[in-house]
This record gives structure tokens, sequence and C-alpha cells, in this order.
């Protein structure tokens, strides 16, 4: 049993590790603002929930699961509220997802 | 892993160097701040990489495990209060870089040196 | 692997300061700061230092940020290219590397048991604390008792830079004038408008200083204690300011209020000691404050923390709201 556990929580924190890594790469790659931040959610989201998932089975029914867990929901509630904050923002200072593809792909 | 014993003191070193290099060289105020933070900052790596012990622990005892192997406390106490003393610090250098900028319109450190030769 | 972790994160660390020191946009400074700051953090973690991973992760990366995001507010955020010359700093800068490089190969290799700095007092401190206090976390012993007149000394540190904040910025052209109060503006009416980041930052806040009351109170037995309590808290009333708008922030904590936690603080923690004094130990012993040592030390512990905790709390605050309520000149 615990076994099965330990390659289920492996095979979570490596795909948390694959989606952070392919959301890190979009940041860095991606050309315009809004491109950037939908890569950045990535991590926020699936990548989050996948690599906290997969410590909480390699921490079993003990304090530290639940203290994950309190982190997991507080994640998730503060990084997609920190997106739309950062949308919101660059929104209000007149970045328009249109004029801006083209004028930052050219630079 | 002879090679990396001494890693924490060299990251220690560019860090100090950096934050050197931004107080030295640049003119503009807050970025003199900033390097002193870094600079600071450096300092702490360097305590707290002093007081590490291989194996050990946060000097936390637990109740009931013995011959436990903890890192120093000491130094973790000293950067403890220095963290906030260096914030308390670090918002009266920026008080005065704000009255600064008040009193000359600018926080770059030539032009202070040029508004004061003219009067 | 944990080595590894740390090289890696060494290496980042420097790279983060030299992307700090090279940007020409304080802004972007100030955020790479920020990570600067938790990476700073999750290092002293991995090298067994909780509490000041703790302290360094909610003044680093959450207080410092905020007061040099007002002062931007303040100055602007663009710095201008420097005439001076690199060369010279540049020659001086590598230069002492040099020298402090070569002094590293002197030091004893990182986590050698035997070096100098493990052989003092502090085999002393964690063989004593369970026998003097009765609590596991050393670094609270330290900190309250064994080393305490350095922590007072700290704090009047603390209340030194807050009242030296407040002189400073309550005079000149951009004072804060009570008799035309300013016209609202962007930052004083806070996020009102911005209904998602309101309704979960309010949601965080109770969670926030919760966790700051749990640190503060839970210090002797896990990491925490009055100094990352105080800016805890202190970062969720700010954050409470930041939604709300000023003028909301200082109705549920007036500035005198504040001032009188940072004065109180500091004195509560002098007055144990004097108090020490009057029933016949020495200043800042707290053995004799109840007939049993152990439980004295507890106690004497428990109120100086609370001292320090409102003493940084009020003083991270009062700073904050000093360089909110001040108006761009110019």
């Amino acid at each position: 049993m615990t076994t099965v556990i330990d390659i289920l929580s492996w095979v979570l924190l490596l795909a948390g590790s694959i989606f952070v890594f392919i959301g890190g790469i979009g940041t860095l790659r991606f050309p315009t603002f809004y491109t950037r931040l939908h890569a950045a959610s990535l991590t926020d989201g699936i990548g989050t929930i996948l690599i906290l998932g997969g410590l909480v089975l390699q921490a079993g029914w003990t304090l530290a699961a639940f203290k994950l867990l309190a982190i997991l929901v507080f994640l998730l509630l503060t990084g997609p509220t920190a997106a739309y904050a950062l949308a919101n923002a660059a929104d209000m200072s007149g970045m328009k997802p249109e004029e801006n593809e083209v004028s930052e792909v050219e630079k | 892993m002879e090679i990396l014993g001494l890693y924490n003191y060299w990251a220690y070193v560019a860090v100090l160097m950096i934050g050197f290099y931004a107080v030295i060289a640049k003119s503009n105020l807050i970025k003199k701040l900033i390097g002193l933070s870094i600079f600071q900052s450096a300092v702490f790596l360097l305590y707290i990489t002093m007081g590490k012990v291989d194996g050990g622990t946060a000097p936390i005892i637990q109740a009931g495990v013995s011959d436990q192997i903890f890192s120093n406390p000491l130094p973790q106490v000293l950067i403890l209060t220095a963290i906030v003393v260096g914030v308390s610090t670090l918002a009266l250098g920026l008080a005065i870089v704000v009255r600064i900028k008040e009193s000359y319109g600018t926080i770059e450190e030539d032009q202070i040196h040029l508004l004061d030769h003219k009067s | 692997m944990v080595t590894l972790f740390a090289v890696f994160l060494l290496t980042l660390l420097v790279l983060t300061a030299i992307a700090v020191v090279q940007t020409k946009n304080l802004f972007v400074a100030v955020m790479l700061m920020g990570i600067f700051s938790l990476l700073m953090a999750t290092v002293f973690f991995i090298l067994d230092a909780a509490d000041v991973a703790l302290t360094e992760a909610a003044v680093g990366a959450g207080i410092s940020t905020m007061l040099f995001l007002a002062t931007l507010a303040l100055t602007g955020e663009h710095e201008k290219p420097s005439k001076k010359g690199p060369w010279i700093s540049g020659l001086v800068v590598a230069i002492t590397s040099l020298i402090l490089i070569d002094a590293t190969f002197e030091q004893p290799y990182l986590g050698d048991p035997m070096a100098p700095v493990q052989q003092h007092v502090a085999p002393w401190y964690l063989e004593m604390t369970p026998e003097l206090m009765d609590f596991p976390n050393v670094v609270t012993a330290v900190l309250a008792s064994f080393r305490g007149y350095d922590t007072l000394g700290e704090v009047f540190v603390v209340l030194t830079a807050c009242i030296g904040v407040l002189f400073i910025l309550s005079a000149g052209p951009g004072a804060p004038n009570p008799k035309s109060p300013r016209i609202p503006t962007a930052p004083s009416v806070g996020l009102r408008h911005h209904l998602i980041p309101r309704v979960v930052g309010k949601l965080l806040i109770p969670f926030i200083v919760l966790f700051g009351l749990y640190v503060q109170f839970h210090g002797e037995y896990s990491p925490g204690g009055g100094f990352q309590a105080g800016a805890i808290i202190a970062a969720g009333m700010i954050l409470y300011a930041l939604l709300e708008g000023e003028k909301q922030a200082l109705k549920v904590l007036p500035q005198s209020v504040l001032i009188g936690m940072v004065v109180g603080g500091a004195m509560l923690y002098g007055m144990v000691g004097v108090v020490g004094m009057l029933m016949g130990g020495n200043f800042l012993d707290y053995s004799v404050l109840s007939s049993n040592p152990v439980s004295g030390q507890q106690i004497g512990i428990l109120i100086i923390e609370i001292g320090v905790g409102l003493a940084v709390c009020g003083a991270l605050l009062a700073i904050f709201h000093a360089f909110a309520a001040r108006r761009s000149v110019g």
C-alpha cells in the first residue's frame, strides 16, 4: 500500500513540476503581457494543486498534511486574485490585448 | 563535497560586493538604499552560514528525542533582531530620501551636488 | 541533494542581486528585491534558521517592498544614467572581492561541528534551555532571556527609528495638512472599486492576524516570537489599508494608538526588567518573577515577547502611515 501511495505521490509531483516548468518557459517566451499572464496562471493553478497533492500523500495523515492543505486553499485563493489584479492594472493603464500584440512582437 | 564547503562564503562575497557596487557606483539615492539592503542581506547570510552544523536541525528541542544535533542558535538570534532593525533604519533612510526629493526636486546624487554648488 | 538545492538557490540569489543593480527602472528593482528576499528566506531555512526565515519572509518580502513602493510613489521610478565612470568603483569592488575570497579559504567548511563559532556559548545555551526555561525553542530562549539586554536595545532602536521617520515626514512641503484635508486620490480610496481583490483580501486578513497571534504566543514551542508576529500583523493591517483606503485603516488603528503601542511595548519590556530588580534579582532576570524560577522565566519571556510584538507592529504601521499620508510635491 505504501509503495502505491509513494508512486502516486511521485507521479503527482513530477506532473506538477512539468506544468510549472512549462509555465515558466511560457512566461519567458510568450510575446505579450496577457499571454505571459496566461502562462503564469498554469503555475498557480494545476501546478500548485498537483505538487501540494503529491506532498500531502508523502506526509500521510499528519498535521503537516493539514498545513499543506491550508496552504493549498490560500494559494488557490490568492493566485487567481493576483492574476486578476495584474490583468486589471494592465488594462487600466491602457494596455489593450489587440494593439499590444502587434507592437510588442515587432520589438 | 569538500569543494562546495566554501560555496556559501563565495555567494556571500558575491552578494556583498554587488551591494557594495550599487552603493558606491550608482548616483540614484533609492538605488543606493537598495544596494545597502543587499549588502545587509549578505551579512545575514554570512552569520547564518556560520551557525550551520552538519546533520543539524533548527534549534527546537523535541521532547523524547535524544542525541539530536542542533545548529547554533546564537547567530540566528542576532540576525533575527537585525532584520527588523534593518527595516526600521531602511525606513529612516527612505524618509530622508523623500525629504531630499521635496527640497531639491531630484534624488540623483550628482544633480544634488550641482545644486549645492550653485547656491 | 540538499547541498545541490542550496547551491542552486545561492546562484539564483547572486543572479537576482545582479539584476536588481542592473535595471534602470526602480519599480522593477524593488519587485526583484522581493524575489531576492524570498530566496534569502529559503536559503535561511535550508541552513536550519527557521525563525530567521520567517522574519525575512515577513519583513524583507512584505514590509520593505511596501516601504520602497511608498517612496517610489513620491519620488518617481526612473533612475537617470549615472555620468560618473564605473571604472574606479569597479576596481575597488574587484580588489575588495579578491581580498574577501582569499579570506574565505581560511574559513571552516560549511557545517563543520568543530568550527570555533560552535565551541563557545552555543552548547551551553542548548544544554541549559530545557533546564532553566523548560520550553523547546532555544532561539526564543536566547533572544528573550539569555541575551535580553541585546533585544531590549534592538527594540529601542526600532522605537528611535520610528520617532525619526515621524519627525522627518511630518514637516516640510509635503507634510499632511490637517486643516485642508486632501482630495481623496487613488491611493487613499484604496481598491474599493476592485471587487475581487477586496473580497479575497478581506477574507484573508483575519487569517493573517490570527496567524500573527499564533506566531506571537506559540513562539516558545515553534519558530516565532514578537518580532515575526509584529511584522505579520503589521502586514495584515497594511493589506487592509491598501484595500479600504488609508483613512479607514486609521479609523481602526489611529496614529495615536500606534505610537502608544510602540512606546508602551518598549516600556513594557523595560518594566519587566525593573520589576525583576525590585523583586531582588538582576535587571532582566526573570527567575524572581515567580516562586518557581522556571515559571518565572516563562512569565517574563511571555511578557517581553508581547512588548516586542507591540513595539514592532506599532512602529511598522506608524512608519507606513507616515509615508502614505505624505503628499507628492512637484
